[in-house]
């Protein structure tokens, strides 16, 4: 029996955590993902869960720590935001090549400077090449099913890689919204007991963990890193497909919103697909064909997939929420452009950069989006190829 | 808590670090790890961790280990952390009853990975109370990059970023005394030891350090031949001259209690320790004089201070 509830997206991951009843959860606080261990750590002291938490002294050390429980045998995860993450930067490199099952809490925010507290996904983008998996929710409901299906792919025995569950600062984190929760017994099942192949409390078989490995060695390191990622395609389809049958909640690696005859459409991530749908009813309701393909699954990077589902529209805004600075647009406009051209696609694309440090993003900036996807369709002109929505005048 | 000291037996037990790693020959560090490991008991399994540096890239070179223990090294300033994570699963994991044995947990690094970038790391760990060894091999510079200078370096070194010259005699601060400040996070118990004689006191602090529940730390000098620049033969001299001089002087602090735990008959002056070092050379040109006494003024004032602390228990 689901359970109706209304729930901040920090309450929702924070009681998937709970449920999931991990070993070890180190953690430090930064805004906005601080409610998160505060949530857990309330949930321990009336034993509710008997996961041992770690306060440990900085985002560095609660990933240090996070690598060394999960080394030693543990389920283990942390939660943190913006400069928490880029202070665990190395950390992320070395979770990664060790295959090393963890998972992290990400509420995603913009990183300094200025200093800023509000959404943006500078954060994650940034450690996009840094060989973990990335899953995106666009509401508190799929922020709560990503982190129960988190483990599931991450320590899949053809994955082995650490898992990023992703959702929007204070738009998700902190808005009350309502969410249909499973039960706990249906989380533990699904979720299952985790049992390590090798790992360092094994008296049977003692590891050594995080070699020095000179030039002779290391690329084949990163070749099985590229070949988990690859595999974690198929994994994360097949774990969809259970959570579904448990949930009655469809997910892949994308939702496709009005797309299939859209003639404009949107690509986007996050809490920002909600607002653009709500442009889409209405444009729709004036005989606009137009549509939306919403990114659930950046790493693996769906390329494949997603010019295949983009291949019949005219034109193609892809919107960013971090800006890479390269004068070539933003990171998921340079991923989804090469997929495109690997493809032959002639989709005409624009990339626009959108919402940075919490900027809100209007029904009405999407309805000009769309309105500038026509003009390009029929004019085949592209004249602002990169452009920034939303600023000041 | 400790066993009484035999030599013979002590030295008889099964290596934990096995021959063949890559470690200098004269090298502090490795005596000190091979002593400190000796101290685990027979039937007792260990992590060891480490930070980043000679011991590491030298022990553990894919796909070779030289420990026969479990082992992780994760990165060069968080060996307190990442063994923080690993003590608390294996608390976590036997108490699910997943696993049945006793582990210890004792990770190395050296002095720049726990004076300085690892501090906070350690601060973090010996604060919350893990039940965890860290040991700092102390050879007083980051002698993995190339003996650059460190808050561990003496004054008036010569390091490769305190180089001597016209306008330069070495070093110009001195050491952080971390002892002090690790037995200020009111931990379970602080050692400070190096290399000597018939090994009786690195080996009882290790093991005082090892079943000591709570969080330990132990400060052992570990001289390096390339950075001080001595014969590879003198080492165990060195060692020695010291502690006669009171430059590394053997005490522990338990709970807050310190302890001497030797007093030179006769204190040596220091000219006797600096004098076999190549890193002192500059300190023995005729005009130097008064920085050789500035250096005796520092190791007076010190042991002073020490003999204070323990006085008042």
């Amino acid at each position: 029996m689901a359970i109706r509830e209304r729930f901040s997206g920090n309450e929702a991951v924070a009681l998937a955590i709970k449920q999931i009843n991990p070993d070890v959860m180190p953690a430090f606080p930064i805004t906005p993902s601080t409610e998160i261990p505060q949530y857990v750590a309330n949930y321990i002291a009336n034993g509710k869960m008997d996961t041992e938490f770690i306060p440990v002294e900085s985002e560095h050390s609660s990933m240090s720590a996070t690598v060394g429980a999960s080394a030693a045998g543990a389920r283990a995860l942390t939660a943190t935001s913006s400069c928490g993450m880029a202070l665990m930067w190395e950390e992320l490199y070395v979770a990664a090549s060790n295959r090393l099952p963890l998972a992290l809490a990400l509420v995603n925010r913009a990183l300094s400077g200025p200093i800023n507290i509000n959404c943006d996904h500078s954060d994650s983008m940034g450690a996009r090449d840094t060989g973990w998996l990335q899953i995106y929710a666009e509401s508190n409901q799929e922020a709560y099913d990503n982190m129960i299906q988190a483990f599931r792919i991450s320590e899949h025995k053809d994955v082995m890689l650490p898992i990023m569950i992703c959702q929007d600062g204070f738009i998700t984190s902190h808005a009350v919204m309502n969410i249909e929760l499973l039960e706990d017994n249906v989380v533990k099942d699904f979720v299952g007991e985790y049992e390590p192949e090798h790992y360092l409390l094994d008296s049977a078989q003692p590891i050594a963990i995080g070699p020095y490995a000179v030039s002779n060695y290391y690329m084949e390191t990163k070749m099985g890193q590229r070949t988990a990622m690859k595999n974690a395609k198929q994994v994360i389809l097949d774990v969809a497909k259970e959570f579904e049958a448990i949930s009655g909640r469809h997910y892949g690696f994308f939702e496709e919103y009005q797309l299939e005859d859209a003639e404009y459409a949107v690509l986007i991530i996050g809490s920002a697909a909600g607002t653009c749908k709500d442009a889409i009813d209405q444009l729709r309701a004036q005989g606009k064909k137009v549509g939306l393909l919403k990114l659930r699954v950046f790493r693996p990077f769906p390329a494949e997939e997603i010019a295949a589902a983009v291949a019949h529209v005219k034109a193609l805004a892809i919107m960013d929420r971090s800006d890479s600075f390269s004068g070539n647009g933003g990171p998921l406009g340079a991923e989804v452009s090469q997929a495109l051209y690997n493809a032959h696609s002639d989709v005409k694309t624009v990339n626009y950069i959108y919402g940075l440090g919490g900027r809100d993003i209007r029904v009405e900036d999407f309805e000009d989006i769309y309105s500038r996807l026509e003009r390009i369709a029929e004019t085949g002109e592209v004249t602002d190829q990169f452009d920034y929505i939303g600023l000041r005048k | 808590m400790a066993t009484k000291y035999n030599f013979k037996e002590v030295m008889n037990k099964p290596e934990r670090l096995a021959p063949g790693h890559r470690m200098c020959a004269g090298c502090g560090g490795t005596i000190a790890v091979r002593a400190v490991l000796r101290a685990l008991h027979e039937g007792d399994h260990a992590v060891i961790g480490n930070a980043t540096g000679c011991l590491e890239v030298s022990t553990f070179m894919y796909p070779y280990t030289a420990y026969e223990d479990s082992y992780i090294h994760n990165a060069f300033e968080n060996a307190g952390a990442t063994l923080s994570g690993v003590e608390t699963a294996y608390h976590v994991l036997k108490k699910k009853g997943k696993i049945n044995d006793t582990y210890k947990f004792i990770t190395f690094g050296g002095d720049g990975g726990t004076y300085d970038i690892g501090f906070q790391s350690l601060s973090g760990a010996m604060e919350r109370g893990h039940d965890l060894v860290y040991v700092c091999y102390d050879n007083g510079a980051y002698m993995n990059t190339g003996i650059q200078r460190s808050s561990a370096t003496p004054r008036y070194a010569d390091t490769t970023t305190t180089p001597v010259g016209s306008e330069s005699v070495g070093k110009l601060q001195g050491r952080k005394d971390l002892a002090a400040i690790i037995a200020a996070h009111n931990v379970a118990y602080v050692g400070q030891t190096t290399l000597l004689g018939n090994f009786k006191d690195i080996h009882t602090k290790a093991e005082t350090a090892i079943y000591t529940p709570g969080p330990a730390f132990l400060n052992v000098m570990a001289p390096c031949p390339r950075g001080w620049r001595y014969e590879t033969d003198e080492i165990m001299d060195i060692c020695k001259l010291a502690v006669e001089t009171c430059y590394w002087p053997l005490f522990e602090v338990i709970e807050g209690r310190w302890i001497l735990n030797y007093e030179p008959k006769k204190k040596l002056p220091i000219e006797d320790f600096l004098k076999k070092q190549g890193r002192f050379k500059h300190l023995f040109k005729p005009g130097n004089e008064h920085l050789i006494a500035q250096f005796q003024e520092e190791v007076d004032r010190r042991w002073e201070d020490l003999q204070y602390n323990c006085s008042r228990a």
